[in-house]
């Protein structure tokens, strides 16, 4: 019988300087976001390893399934116009 | 009626006369005052955090665990950055360590508000809670001092000091308004804290010229704010008003409850078992 | 999910663990991969809680306020390795509270070299030099286990974790070279944790319960034996430095192998310790169901503060 969980699980993203993107680093519970803030700090910032915190209640993020890849991700692959190494430019032109 | 008593068992107890007013016929009164000062205020940290560190392990849940651990890493860092200047000040062979491990009861100077068990978690919160309040805006002051090394300790100490009351604040509220039992604990653990709060701004005559001397800040300045602060609070969660005039004191002069000569004969064990040598 | 879809997900299962891809939460997997991996993450997340325990037994004597903070941050840590396991566990759909009550129903197990005491401040040395060193060459293998989230906690732990063997290493070697009582804590620490800490690998290979299928997973990625002769390898010539006498008589160089030989495990104690009578055994599962009921009413509170805020928000909005 799964036990209620006392608090709610929040994901939690780490942005480790500036200029760089907040990246997942795992999850805690807590009692509110507030909360959730606070111990993303005591729990994954122990060696100062980041200058920004998000918190999300795991309840709220929606994710897509990886069964689902086929239809969800693999459409995308056939459009190799969308990437700069799809176009064949002469040599001299350099860095573009 | 502390003060009398105080005088007489210094009176046949040369020892404690030394330690606890910071005697040293080779400093000036200035230093003296000063090295009473930074020991006060180290005795202070070290013993809340020897209490906050007992939690670790044994917190309502591990989240909890890790924060309240972290406060006491603040804390013990605290008190090594003021034993080390005093350290410094009274030269020779002492240091932290022997500041920290090699006194008796008598002669630690801590507020007894640190020193007091852990108890249950709505008492440690509500005493942290009280701490916190007051040291946000005691290490506020104390920003100022003319000495610059205090300064930027209390500069560190400040903010540490105003992350510690973020968390403990909404907690405070939390177990007021939480269940029947929390409430209760919370009241519980008030009405004994409240005879402790009061020493907080006491402020002892070598203190009031340190404070003369720009060094140190007048606790009685902030006693206002605290009341208001922690007041509105309370009376928030309806919990009636609270006392802050001095009720119990003396842990300046080295008068303390019977839990602090337990708690030094835990901490310096291994010192007291093995003088002298390096760990 | 239809028979015909199974065979293609298992397919597609077995292709990315051989070709090193990891699998991920949402990724489909097989029962008994996901029942494995539980198992193997909520037991580590379970040795790092209890692990908090013997060293915890320190902290209010630590002899030095550096060596107070240290000790202080490094069971904290332990705390916080819990924690990232037990949130990489809980994308295989298990909750903490039904993991907690695994442990403290003894279902759930946890490293049995917890279930030893720390007697002397040198026993705080010797858990991180030798039990963190051991713990450390397990987890560096694990750093390419085949569950991302596990993999992923790993890398964090091992950086962590760097410092928590150097100190415990830097402690005996300040007693090792100190008063003549300091070196004996420090020789009989060492003589007391060296076998435990040999046996956290755990059986020989051909005696290892979940091994084979284990690593055909790469949820674990090399062998019981080849980890432990890592271990011996690295502190053998470390106990040389400290200048202490060998803990086990057999301990000699082998030319031929390229490792050092030792002397037999005493398998029955680690048996014996497993099935629950170490000197600590009971004693831990005790500390964590007390601080546990102690918080009850913490929890509980928080629960019921909680649900007033969200009548009084739902009144308003009403």
């Amino acid at each position: 019988m799964p036990q209620q969980e006392h608090l709610a699980v929040y994901e939690v993203f780490v942005r480790s300087a500036r200029g760089l993107d907040h990246k997942h680093v795992g999850s805690l519970h807590a009692e509110s976001p507030e909360h959730a803030l606070m111990y993303a700090r005591d729990c994954y910032l122990r060696r100062s390893e980041g200058i920004s915190v998000w918190v999300v209640k795991a309840s709220d993020v929606t994710a897509s399934q990886g069964d689902d890849v086929a239809d969800f991700v693999e459409p995308m692959d056939d459009k190799d116009y969308r990437h700069a190494t799809h176009y064949v430019l002469p040599e001299s032109v350099k860095n573009m | 009626m502390i003060k009398t008593i105080v005088m007489q068992h210094i009176m046949c107890c040369p020892k404690a006369l030394k330690i606890c007013k910071g005697d040293d016929k080779t400093m000036s009164n200035k230093s003296n005052n000063l090295y009473r000062f930074l020991v006060a205020q180290g005795d202070d940290a070290i013993i809340l955090s020897h209490r906050l560190s007992e939690w670790c392990s044994n917190a309502p849940y591990l989240e909890e665990d890790l924060a309240l651990t972290n406060v006491a890493l603040d804390y013990l860092g605290r008190a090594r950055l003021f034993y080390q200047y005093a350290a410094e000040l009274k030269g020779g062979d002492e240091t932290e360590d022997s500041i920290a491990y090699t006194r008796d009861e008598r002669q630690y100077t801590n507020l007894l508000i640190h020193e007091l068990p852990i108890n249950d978690f709505a008492y440690t919160l509500l005493r942290q809670y009280f701490l916190d309040v007051f040291y946000v805006e005691y290490m506020t002051g104390l920003c100022q001092s003319s000495d610059q090394r205090i300064a930027a300790i209390a500069g560190k100490s400040v903010k540490e000091s105003r992350y510690h009351l973020k968390r403990s604040q909404p907690w405070i509220t939390q177990l007021a308004e939480g269940t029947e039992e929390s409430r209760r604990r919370i009241l519980d653990a008030l009405t004994e804290l409240e005879s402790f709060v009061g020493e907080l701004f006491e402020m002892p005559e070598w203190e009031q010229q340190l404070v003369t001397d720009g060094i140190a800040f007048d606790r009685q300045l902030i006693r206002e704010k605290w009341d208001h602060q922690v007041q509105a609070l309370l009376s928030a969660s309806d919990i009636n008003i609270l006392d802050s005039q001095l009720k119990i004191g003396g842990g300046r002069e080295g008068i303390h409850t019977e839990f602090l000569g337990h708690l030094l004969s835990e901490m310096q064990y291994l010192q007291r078992a093995y003088p002298g040598l390096k760990w | 999910m239809r028979n015909t879809d199974e065979h293609a997900l298992q397919a597609e299962f077995d292709r990315r663990v051989a070709a090193e891809e990891k699998i991920e939460p949402t990724d489909w997997m097989p029962d008994d991969y996901r029942k494995n991996l539980i198992r193997q993450m909520s037991q580590h997340a379970h040795s790092e809680i209890i692990g908090m325990q013997p060293e915890g037994n320190w902290i209010t004597r630590a002899p030095s306020l550096r060596r107070k903070a240290i000790l202080l941050a490094k069971v904290q840590d332990e705390g916080g390795h819990g924690l990232y396991l037990y949130s990489a566990t809980e994308t295989l759909g298990i909750t903490r509270s039904e993991m907690i009550e695994a442990l403290q129903t003894r279902k759930a197990k946890y490293a049995s070299i917890f279930n030893y005491p720390t007697l002397t401040w040198a026993d705080i040395g010797a858990v991180g030099w030798l039990v963190d060193g051991a713990a450390i060459v397990n987890q560096i293998a694990l750093q390419r286990t085949s569950y991302g989230p596990y993999a992923r906690a790993m890398i964090r732990i091992c950086k962590e974790e760097s410092f928590h063997q150097r100190q415990g290493y830097e402690l005996m070697l300040e007693m090792a070279k100190g008063s003549p009582q300091q070196k004996q804590m420090a020789q009989d620490a060492l003589n007391r944790f060296w076998w435990p800490s040999l046996m956290m690998f755990g059986p020989h290979d051909g005696d290892s319960a979940h091994s084979s299928k284990s690593m055909q997973w790469k949820i674990k990625r090399e062998s019981n034996d080849t980890l432990r002769q890592r271990f011996i390898d690295q502190t053998v010539p470390q106990i040389e430095v400290l200048g202490l006498e060998m803990p086990d008589p057999e301990i000699k160089w082998n030319e031929t192998r390229g490792h050092y030989d030792s002397g037999e495990i005493n398998w029955d104690e680690f048996y014996k310790v497993i099935n629950g009578n170490g000197p600590c055994n009971h004693q831990r599962i005790k500390h964590h169901v007390k601080a546990h009921q102690d918080g009850e009413w913490v929890r509980e509170a928080v629960r019921a503060y909680r649900a007033k805020q969200a009548r009084k928000k739902d009144e308003r909005a009403a």
